[in-house]
């Protein structure tokens, strides 16, 4: 068996990669929730200055970037590898940035998921000896989104209950084996889980099973009980999504209390804007990088797994009926 | 009291086809169609006019009254032109109003940016 291997899913960095640098930006509508004093950067024209939203995205990410690498005199000749993704057709937004960024670029997919995915390849990488440092980038815009998965935001479709409010953000952080900052200690990379369910407006309750199957993996893997983390945040599956995960732990027996938390619930604080809360790429970046790497450093929270969670639907599988696959891997960092 | 009447009509169209975005799974497309569908239906069959007479704009201005028109447009074009008519009459009546949406339309896409 693979030395580093634990279990049948998880993987252990005992080098304990470092999140090393960070930066986070978000839009109007993530500043004026109950996190904005955690994010670096809070927009206010989610235009940024361009044309497009789509020009937008990828210049905030490129931007969350560029000041990730800033905060600790990096330049970009300092990085062996930047890992990025974001919801948009052949992760577009990512392969922009990776243009002007000039480092060797390794584009991914898992909607939502796409950030503890970054952080457990990039952490691989770092534990293997294959690099020094690694960028981990994702974003995601509101009206980018809503054009791609649903309708252009000029349609002012109404939106359901069961909703969720694509995150206008960026994330970008830097991880080393060496330097100061929380350490990535294990990930687990989940399997693509499809109960069958087919509502596109409700995504949270797809992607529920698929979000427990990976922490219970990451639970029998490590031989810890949800007791260890002092937060399990998981990443997005809304107000919605997180009932039914509640509902699934409680069915199992797993007592996961106030411990549990979603970042896409909690970042809008219940904006009624937002259904039942916030998805996108860039949601559980901002809510790891902003909030939770703040609150590591800070020694309020000292062991924190990261869910991500990511809805692998697209507008042509929903056209054409096909349930929606979903996917979610676990990452956890300590301080 | 024609006001009155219109406005309780129109608002009681609107009132069913949120009920049926609330409460079914039908996206704002389906109900759309559904709708232009039903007052074309209705249209053609006689059944719309007289409503329209009772209820004014509020029979009118809901997608159905646009549905009635398409029907009462080409059922006149049909008489004037025989089978031709299924194929001309479509916009007959409604031309004004998909250009007008069309034109206006643009014109406001120019004047404004969408937001969050």
């Amino acid at each position: 068996m693979a030395a580093n291997l634990i279990g049948r899913q998880t993987i252990a960095f005992n080098g304990l990669p470092r999140l090393v640098s960070a930066y986070t930006i978000v839009g109007r509508l993530e500043g004026q929730g109950p996190y904005r004093d955690f994010f670096h950067e809070i927009l206010d024209d989610d235009l940024v200055g361009q044309k497009t939203p789509e020009k937008a995205e990828r210049h905030i990410l490129e931007k969350a970037v560029n000041e990730a690498l800033r905060h600790k005199g990096l330049a970009p000749q300092d990085i062996q590898f930047y890992i990025s993704g974001d919801l948009l057709n052949q992760v577009i937004s990512a392969v922009f940035s990776a243009r002007s960024l000039g480092i060797p670029f390794l584009g991914i997919f898992s909607a939502c998921a796409t950030f503890a995915q970054g952080l457990g390849l990039g952490s691989a990488l770092l534990q293997g000896g294959f690099a020094d440092r690694v960028v981990v980038a994702t974003s995601s815009h509101y009206q980018t989104a809503e054009r791609q998965y649903r309708y252009p935001v000029e349609l002012n479709i109404q939106h359901r209950p069961t909703n969720q409010h694509t995150v206008t953000g960026a994330g970008a952080c830097v991880l080393s084996l060496e330097g100061e900052g929380p350490k990535i200690t294990h990930a687990t990379f989940g399997k693509v889980v499809d109960m069958g369910l087919k509502d596109p407006n409700d995504m949270g309750s797809a992607m529920a099973p698929a979000v427990f199957a990976a922490l219970e993996q990451h639970l029998q893997d490590t031989g810890r009980g949800p007791d260890y983390y002092d937060l399990i945040l998981t990443g997005d599956l809304g107000r919605q999504g997180l009932k039914m995960l509640r509902i699934l732990a409680e069915r199992t027996g797993l007592s996961l209390d106030s411990r549990l938390q979603d970042g896409g619930a909690l970042i809008y604080g219940g904006n009624p804007k937002t259904g039942a809360g916030a998805s996108g790429a860039a949601c559980s970046a901002v809510m790891a990088l902003g909030f939770v790497n703040a609150q590591l450093q800070a020694g309020k929270l000292h062991k924190v797994l990261l869910v991500g969670s990511g809805a692998l639907l697209n507008q042509l599988t929903v056209q054409q009926g096909d349930s929606i696959p979903t996917v979610a891997h676990a990452v956890a960092i300590e301080a | 009291m024609s006001y009155v009447i219109a406005f309780l009509t129109g608002g009681l169209i609107c009132a069913a086809a949120q009920l049926i975005l609330e409460y079914t799974k039908l996206t704002p497309a389906h109900v759309l169609v559904g709708l232009t569908i039903a007052g074309a239906v209705l249209g053609g069959i006689g059944w719309y006019e007289p409503f329209l007479k009772f209820a004014g704009a509020g029979a009118l201005v809901p997608v159905s009254g646009f549905g009635s028109s398409i029907a009462r447009g080409m059922l006149s074009e049909i008489k004037r032109l025989g089978w031709e008519g299924l194929f001309t009459g479509a916009f007959e009546i409604t031309g004004l109003g998909l250009a007008a949406a069309v034109v206006f339309g643009s014109l406001m896409a120019v004047a404004s940016r969408p937001r969050d």
